[in-house]
């Protein structure tokens, strides 16, 4: 079962107006660069994909990835735990002006709703954010004496992740704390789309290694040389 | 003795964040909260062996690595660059939130705008202003032993920090459980601030005159001493 794509352009081609997206990495690792300038690059020569809902934990950082997307005006809602960054111009602008959506959920919450989702586990319960306004309208219950609130879980259309080594069954590995949100996007979306630094044939990666097993991951396309969203920002790159 | 100024005779952060240093146990796993609270890694007593978890995924972190050193794809929380001790492991983001919220963490130490009397903790946004971002603070201060939070006793303006009521938007509900200030140590229990340390030169009276809420006492108050040059 070959799931290689063998552009990034090909790979993010299907990706219609209106989906929703989960995009991994946290800050400036992790972050499928350039699976989302790939998307970009479409948006800027056919008007598509607009409207998007993005997940990730962050709202984009600089000039480059999500903060492209957003300057772009490709996305309508972001879902995330922490928009602010070193340079979110991109996201408060928009935000201030009233362009995008925000739905803000506290980081574990974040995970927790997509690791539920790629689970098949509708709702589950946690302390997290009991009695505080991001609880509002939420239910809650009293388990063993302590209150909790209930949470959805949280799927998407389309995953974009990025990992290191990489077979072309799709099983993966990630690089360091690159492998943050990763691993759970890529089980709670309906396609997930992986780049790999090194895509090999089956058995290049040993299976006691494998931190996302192939049945998570749909297409999968080798990209090098990643560039490093951090490197990037700093860098004052813009896209 | 002179009269104590609450204002030049304080504690600076450097001298807090090496009091909450102190009670940090051999053998515990600690998060500490992005900004302040992580200068207490630095005051980290001989001897101890301390695990540091950060909440994007790793375990057993060190030092800041020298400029130019740096590998973006190992970073902390606050999404400064790290280095590895010897021991450290890598995992997703649901494995380490489940350290936080499974009460696998010893102790997690964060700051505050406001902290109530029965242990509330505002630390997230001031007003309806601006971009909120709460980040992973409503999921710190659940599950750990012990949360902890080090902040100056007052705000900028001299107003209580410890109070009866937070009147800022909430991060968790009755989640203190010590507050080290820059006059002082209190623990909160049964919905009281306990003192248990204050800054020698310092009267009872003065330390109630810029504390939001009554503090109780539970036997001896001692005095609250640190370096002086950190």
């Amino acid at each position: 079962m070959d799931k290689t794509i063998s552009t990034v352009a090909e790979a993010v081609a299907d990706i219609p107006d209106g989906a929703q997206v989960m995009i991994g990495g946290f800050g400036g690792s992790g972050a499928p660069i350039e699976l989302i300038h790939a998307l970009i690059d479409r948006f800027r020569a056919t008007g598509s994909p607009k409207n998007l809902t993005v997940i990730n934990n962050n709202a984009g950082n600089g000039y480059i990835g999500i903060a492209a997307m957003i300057k772009a005006g490709m996305v309508k809602k972001m879902i995330c735990s922490f928009p602010r960054s070193s340079n979110a111009e991109a996201f408060n602008e928009k935000y201030l002006a009233g362009e995008i959506e925000l739905e803000l959920v506290p980081q574990g919450t974040l995970a927790e709703r997509i690791r539920a989702a790629g689970a098949g586990i509708p709702a589950f319960y946690t302390p997290t954010s009991f009695g505080t306004e991001l609880a509002e309208g939420k239910p809650t219950e009293e388990f063993d004496g302590k209150m909790y609130v209930r949470e959805r879980w949280l799927k998407a259309d389309f995953a974009l992740i990025k990992g290191q080594q990489g077979d072309t069954v799709g099983n993966m590995t990630y690089r360091m704390a690159a492998r943050n949100f990763n691993p759970l996007m890529a089980m709670a979306a309906a396609k997930t789309i992986a780049q790999v630094s090194e895509l090999g044939e089956p058995g290049s990666i040993d299976p006691q290694q494998v931190i996302t097993p192939g049945i998570f991951v749909d297409a999968i396309v080798e990209v090098a040389q990643p560039q490093q969203e951090e490197v990037l920002v700093r860098t004052g790159v813009v896209y | 003795m002179p009269d104590f100024n609450i204002m030049e005779d304080k504690l600076s952060n450097a001298q807090i964040a090496w009091r909450a240093a102190q009670d940090i146990e051999d053998g515990s796993y600690v998060n500490l909260g992005i900004g302040f609270p992580e200068m207490i890694a630095k005051f980290q007593p001989e001897g101890r062996d301390v695990t540091y978890h950060t909440e994007n995924g790793v375990l057993g972190f060190g030092k800041a690595p020298k400029e130019g050193e740096e590998d973006w794809d190992l970073i902390n929380a606050g999404k400064k660059a790290i280095t590895l001790n010897p021991g450290a492991s890598f995992f997703h983001h649901a494995d380490s939130f489940s350290m936080v919220r499974g009460g696998h963490l010893d102790l997690a130490v964060l700051g505050a705008y406001q902290v109530a009397q029965n242990g509330d903790l505002a630390n997230w946004r001031v007003g309806t202003k601006g971009v909120p971002a709460v980040g992973g603070a409503m999921d710190l201060v659940h599950g750990a032993k012990r949360v902890a939070v080090v902040t100056d006793h007052v705000t900028k303006d001299g107003g209580p920090k410890l109070v009866e009521t937070c009147t800022f938007p909430l991060t968790g509900v009755g989640c203190v459980t010590r507050v080290y200030t820059s006059l002082a140590v209190i623990d909160i229990e049964g919905g009281k601030f306990i003192l248990r340390e204050k800054l020698p030169g310092l009267t009872m009276e003065a330390l109630q005159a810029v504390t939001g809420a009554t503090l109780h006492t539970d036997g001896n108050v001692l005095d609250l001493i640190v370096p002086e040059d950190l």
